[in-house]
């Protein structure tokens, strides 16, 4: 017998029965498609606002913005301003963008010579400030952990008030789920060491969000996003 | 390793006169109690989701084949495989195999209490393989070569002194001479050299905090990135996850989720929560080409058929650690155990044997604190006090305690003579203690009154007050 049929075996035979019926699994599977909503938190602010409070409370960084096509140039500001090199890793979803000249982008997932990526995001949550992430050809993971600055675009038509909020969209998906699914709450940080909250661990140590609140589809300025 | 009665004992001792440490443990215990104070006084929903995660991880344990397999037939179908296993052993043989096969010579490891459970470094590096720690609490551990002293603060009982001293034994090679006075100097260190080994590695290992049922998914949380750097960037990722960790849906994994956070850390959210389900998709431009979850019972399974089943909801957030009494005096390396504090005193006893480690079930007060915090509400006082219950008729318990225990017995069934005597112990006790009522010294307690001084009863016996509550209310 296999380690898989004798751990198996001794599940049921703990629980005191053979394999579930087809009944049971009928019901289980009735569960799965309509899981139990548990108890979520709540807040007076609009979903704007609680999102800007939670990234201030991740220690994440933020800028805002009218219309997408002003982010690259808020991207070249933030890489001037802190005098980073100006090869920049950018997600291939923004290939379309009009990267200024003092920009160098490198579309592709980030190498070990890079100090800043800029990236897209599939969705934001009100309820903790959490960026997500998908992997994918367009928005390779590395990208959200190499380079120690990371810049995020999030449109405020992104914005979901909870967690659950985010499974729907993810079984909606057509290519089922990606690899990764990553929800980042701010630059990496640990307290390892005395219990000091100490930011930049082993991923970035500035995670900005560009926040932009034109919808895409409404902004006549924006080049393909 | 051994928790004898007497080495636990050693132990203890040896911790309470460690300055160093009853200092790392005394800032510890202040910072996570707090922390978690105010993280759930922010949620008033926070005592209904403890009763629906209990809930919902009984609805799994009612149902593990099921959403195991259901996971499984998920996770293939998106290009991963499982591997099972019932014993350490086959675990780390498992793993061997996948890092050989994969011509590895570099691992990276991020934190994974079941790893350390299985002794999987030992094994990795006795089979010839490099591994290294990634998570900044367990790197320090491994350069001192020291297990955990708590499940997500593992290196807790280190001071700054001693870390900058490890860097310097130990990062001079590298031709790094940091100044190594402040903590970011340290972290900085770290993570330049450890940067290299993320990039070097040929095989990534994880553990996982939830594996989901529903879509074939393993969730790992990390503050510092540590787990997704090795998740993302070798070629090979190998995720090992006990066979409780599995969940039915996002939405159940969301409300653990809730938990976890605030019971841990006080955070509503570590800074990652990553949901990995499978290897890179054909398109894709990085991630790992292989992706392998081994799934690890030792002990599991039979646990989840006797009165130690409630244990398998353990999300591993460490609140109980945090506010035990004996945890928070001694630290977690008097346990000499992979899971110290109350859920260890529970875990290592059934995963181990009774004989080895049953008296870790006595390194409790009952006071109830445990419980009162757990985040799934495992009644983890009770679960002590049927190992104690176990322990005893094992025969296992010490002679002098034994004879100890019988004499209460035949005390206690005579009230006459128990409040005869235990009146004559307090009018004398209270006797000694003097004007200041207290003993500074008691033969026979020396170990107590060696820390504090022992409080002398006043007011008679407690039958005798209670009597006289008792009169007073009825008169009044």
């Amino acid at each position: 017998m296999n380690a898989r049929e004798a751990i198996l075996g001794r599940i049921r035979q703990a629980l005191g029965r053979g394999a579930i019926s087809s009944m049971t699994q009928t019901s289980l599977e009735s569960r799965m498609f309509a899981p139990p909503q548990h108890s979520r938190p709540h807040w007076p602010d609009d979903l704007r606002a609680r999102f800007i409070a939670k990234l201030a409370a991740n220690a994440a960084e933020l800028t805002e913005v009218q219309h997408l096509a002003q982010v690259p140039a808020a991207v070249a500001a933030y890489v001037r301003l802190h005098k980073l090199s100006p090869r920049v890793a950018v997600a291939p979803a923004l290939r379309a963008w009009p990267w200024p000249a003092e920009v160098l982008p490198d579309f592709g997932p980030a190498q070990r010579h890079h100090q800043v990526s800029v990236t897209p995001c599939f969705a934001a949550i009100a309820e903790t400030g959490s960026l997500v992430l998908l992997s994918g050809p367009h928005s390779p993971t590395s990208l959200n952990f190499l380079p120690t600055h990371h810049l995020v675009v999030v449109q405020r038509s992104q914005l979901l008030s909870h967690l659950e909020d985010l499974w729907p969209l993810l079984r909606n998906r057509n290519a089922g789920m990606p690899r990764a699914v990553n929800l980042i709450n701010g630059p990496s940080r640990t307290a390892d060491i005395e219990q000091t909250l100490q930011l930049g661990a082993h991923g970035p140590c500035h995670v900005r969000v560009i926040l932009c609140d034109t919808p895409a589809a409404d902004d006549a300025s924006a080049e393909r996003p | 390793m051994t928790t004898g009665s007497d080495s636990f004992r050693t132990r203890t001792a040896a911790a309470l006169k460690n300055a160093a440490l009853q200092t790392a443990l005394q800032r510890a215990h202040t910072g996570f109690v707090e922390k978690r104070r105010q993280a759930v006084s922010l949620l008033p929903e926070f005592e209904a989701l403890r009763d629906e995660g209990a809930a919902l991880c009984e609805h799994t344990l009612s149902y593990l084949d099921a959403y195991l397999q259901r996971y499984e037939s998920q996770l293939r179908q998106q290009g991963g495989q499982v591997h099972w296993a019932e014993t350490p052993e086959q675990a780390c043989e498992i793993i061997i195999d996948l890092c050989r096969q994969a011509g590895a010579r570099h691992i990276a490891k991020g934190k994974s209490m079941v790893s350390e459970e299985i002794g999987l470094n030992a094994a990795l590096e006795s089979a010839g393989f490099e591994v290294v720690e990634t998570d900044l609490g367990e790197y320090i551990l491994q350069l001192a070569k020291e297990p955990p002293s708590h499940i997500i603060a593992p290196a807790v009982h280190k001071t700054r002194a001693q870390i900058a001293e490890l860097f310097k034994r130990f990062h001079t090679r590298y031709g790094i001479q940091g100044a190594r006075t402040e903590i970011s100097e340290l972290v900085g260190e770290a993570r330049q050299v450890l940067r290299e080994r993320f990039l070097r590695a040929e095989v990534g290992i994880t553990g996982a905090n939830f594996l989901i049922a529903e879509t074939g998914s393993s969730v790992l949380v990390t503050n510092e990135g540590n787990g997704d750097l090795s998740s993302s960037l070798p070629p090979v990722h190998i995720v090992v996850a006990g066979i409780d960790k599995v969940v039915p849906t996002l939405e159940d994994a969301t409300a653990l989720l809730r938990l976890l956070g605030r019971s841990a850390t006080g955070q509503e959210l570590t800074a990652y929560t990553t949901l990995h389900t499978g290897p890179r998709r054909a398109q894709d431009l990085d991630g790992p080409q292989q992706y392998h979850v081994v799934l690890v019972d030792n002990g599991r399974s039979t646990m989840l058929g006797n009165e130690f089943r409630p244990m398998l909801r353990c999300i591993r957030c460490g609140a109980c650690l945090n506010h035990c009494a004996v945890y928070g005096a001694v630290g977690g390396h008097a346990y000499a155990a992979v899971y110290p504090g109350p859920m260890g005193a529970v875990l290592t006893p059934l995963m181990r044997d009774l004989r080895e480690a049953g008296d870790l079930a006595h390194a409790c007060t009952l006071n109830g604190r445990c419980a009162s915090v757990c985040p799934v509400k495992i009644p983890l006082p009770d679960l002590l006090r049927s190992l104690r219950c176990h322990h005893y008729a094992a025969g296992l318990v010490p002679r002098r305690q034994r004879w100890i225990l019988t004499a209460w017995v035949w005390l206690a069934q005579r009230p006459r003579l128990y409040q005869a005597l235990t009146g004559l112990l307090s009018w004398s006790l209270a006797g000694l203690g003097g004007r200041q009522h207290r003993l500074r010294h008691l033969p026979a307690a020396s170990g107590w009154t060696q820390a504090r001084d022992l409080p002398a009863p006043q007011g008679g016996t407690f039958q005798q007050a209670w009597r006289r509550q008792q009169s007073c209310e009825e008169r009044g």
